[in-house]
């Protein structure tokens, strides 16, 4: 099969599973139910594409298939900044904050501290992405560490807001935010397409991109904010779940056997729209709603993890 | 014509490179020589902007590195490394066509193909071409990372021990390859070399470094001599003449 028709193959059956979801069980409730289900589904497909979209443009620049960019502490600064305007102002400072701005502000923080982080470790001598990872898990666990002890401080029914936003749910999606997610994303890949070529040369290595004349600083630079930029927008619609890129992309891999991204970066969202949608419509229908999702894509990622580590331990 | 002025570079507290001034000539084959952590793969990996100087100046046609724009130098620079793992699967063909990334951005066109095609001759790899690179032997792999860098058809071409992994009919192919785009193409070529037979029958100039410092430049008749050898590798080493090479024994 050519990587064209297994894309045509993957595009068809995503669209199918949205229609399943869409239209099945609908019921006589349309007016009710469709725009309902219509919001659900815009939020996976946009979050599901984000998160394979990230997760492969950073497994590339880092040359390392078995890391996602939460490694690097991205959903905890949410977190972390999620808890912090509670902690600081109050619950209903964040349900009255007009949810735009601060969606804005989240994201801005958010590539802020993807660029600090950069400038601060990786344009030093050295030049070691694993340093930038290194200190990625330290802020991580720190800002993760900041954020748990800012919910003990808060008043119990402010840390109900605060948990809402801790755990990925579809159920409570943040609707508010589909159409600016929508803007930005579509700015974001407007901006990629600008980068995309570089991503084949970036998987040879450094040494070689540099030697091909790829200005790798910046252009890692610039892919690692537009990661930071992915994230947040998936984890302000439905909450922490880059574990399903560390699924999906591997997934990708096996299934679309060539290094290209013009074919990687479109079979790895379209995998994660299936996976989405699919496991969404097996948790509402099937389970009827006794688990949810992240329960459901830590599962499946866990078992994966640990499959990937042996294969690797192995080879 | 590169020249290097007073470069220097320093990890941490170890000047590695120390103040070395050197001008490499258009169109010959210039060959490092030296003891381990003598700095010879450093400065090339300086002159080919992989790594970034402390001071000093690189001049590659009177143009300093540093300020060229990336892409355009690799039009005209081209560098391999001893050490060449890669994270993805790739076939020799595909390999050898990221060579014409500098002029085609990925998307190339009959003429960068036909580049791809002759450099793949060139290194005998068309038997192998739509071979995966990880079922390939060393010598292999290592011909198809030098087939990539001749599709890159740059004036200036880098090798970092391309030696290594290769057997003795292959060493001396690809020494004689280089010989041929040397006289023929007039492309630069500077190698860091372990062999300094190897160095002594192909090469025009070389260098010899130690600590970091030169410590003899010239043409390969003056260089290959049992003071000069003696003094950078701290052994002796007696020298014979065969036809018109110097070879140098110093196996016993």
């Amino acid at each position: 099969m050519s990587d064209k028709i297994k894309l045509a193959a993957l595009f068809l059956l995503s669209l199918g599973l949205i229609a399943l979801f869409l239209f099945d069980h609908l019921g006589g409730n349309w007016d009710y139910v469709l725009p309902r289900r219509t919001a659900k589904i815009l939020a996976m497909v946009l979050t599901g594409s984000a998160i394979a979209f990230s997760t492969v443009i950073f497994q590339t620049i880092t040359n390392n298939r078995i890391l996602t960019p939460s490694i690097i502490g991205l959903d905890s600064l949410y977190l972390f900044i999620q808890t912090f305007v509670v902690y600081v102002f109050g619950s209903a400072t964040l349900a009255l904050m007009y949810s735009h701005v601060h969606f804005l502000i989240s994201v801005g923080l958010m590539v802020l501290f993807s660029v600090l982080l950069y400038q601060l470790l990786f344009r030093r001598e050295g030049r070691n992405i694993y340093f930038l990872l290194l200190a990625g898990i330290v802020f991580g666990t720190f800002f993760r560490s900041m954020a748990s002890f800012m919910q003990m401080l808060i008043d119990p029914n402010e840390f109900m807001i605060v948990q809402d936003r801790m755990f990925a749910s579809f159920n409570n999606i943040n609707t508010d935010l589909l159409f600016i997610s929508v803007i930005v994303m579509a700015g974001i890949s407007v901006y990629f397409s600008r980068y995309a070529k570089y991503l084949d040369v970036l998987a040879l290595g450094r040494e070689h991109a540099v030697n091909l004349g790829v200005a790798y600083e910046t252009v890692v630079l610039r892919l690692l904010m537009m990661v930071a930029a992915l994230v947040s927008i998936s984890t302000a619609l439905v909450g922490p779940i880059t574990f399903l890129g560390l699924l999906v992309a591997n997934i990708t891999y096996q299934f679309i056997r060539t290094y290209r991204h013009q074919y990687v970066i479109p079979g790895s969202m379209l995998i994660s729209i299936v996976a989405l949608v699919g496991g969404q419509w097996l948790i509402e229908r099937i389970f009827a709603f006794t688990t949810t999702i992240s329960v459901m894509i830590n599962f499946i990622g866990g078992i994966t993890f640990l499959y990937l580590l042996l294969r690797e331990n192995k080879a | 014509m590169i020249e290097l002025r007073n470069v220097s570079k320093r990890y941490g507290n170890k000047k590695v490179i120390d103040s070395i001034s050197l001008t490499i000539p258009r169109g010959r084959i210039t060959s490092f020589i030296g003891p381990n952590g003598a700095g010879k793969s450093t400065l090339l990996s300086l002159m080919s902007r992989l790594l970034a100087k402390d001071s000093g100046e690189i001049l590659i046609d009177g143009q300093e590195i540093g300020q060229a724009k990336s892409n355009e130098l690799a039009k005209k620079v081209s560098i391999l490394k001893q050490s060449n793992h890669l994270h993805i699967r790739l076939k020799v063909k595909e390999l050898v066509s990221f060579g014409r990334f500098p002029y085609s951005q990925g998307r190339l066109s009959p003429e960068d193909w036909k580049h791809v095609e002759k450099a793949m001759e060139y290194m005998e790899l068309e038997d192998l071409q739509d071979k995966y690179l990880d079922q390939l032997s060393g010598g292999q792999r290592q011909r198809a990372f030098i087939a990539m860098v001749l599709a890159q058809d740059t004036d200036y071409i880098f090798l970092d021990e391309p030696l290594n992994n290769l057997d003795m009919k292959h060493s001396v192919q690809i020494m004689k390859m280089l010989r041929k785009l040397a006289d023929d193409l007039r492309k630069t070529i500077v190698l860091v070399l372990h062999d300094i037979n190897f160095a002594s029958c192909y090469s025009d100039y070389i260098v010899a470094l130690k600590d970091g410092k030169v410590v003899k430049a010239g043409s390969t008749g003056e260089m290959i001599d049992a003071e000069v050898l003696k003094y950078v590798f701290e052994m002796d080493i007696r020298i014979q003449k065969f036809d018109q090479h110097k070879v140098s024994i110093y196996y016993l």
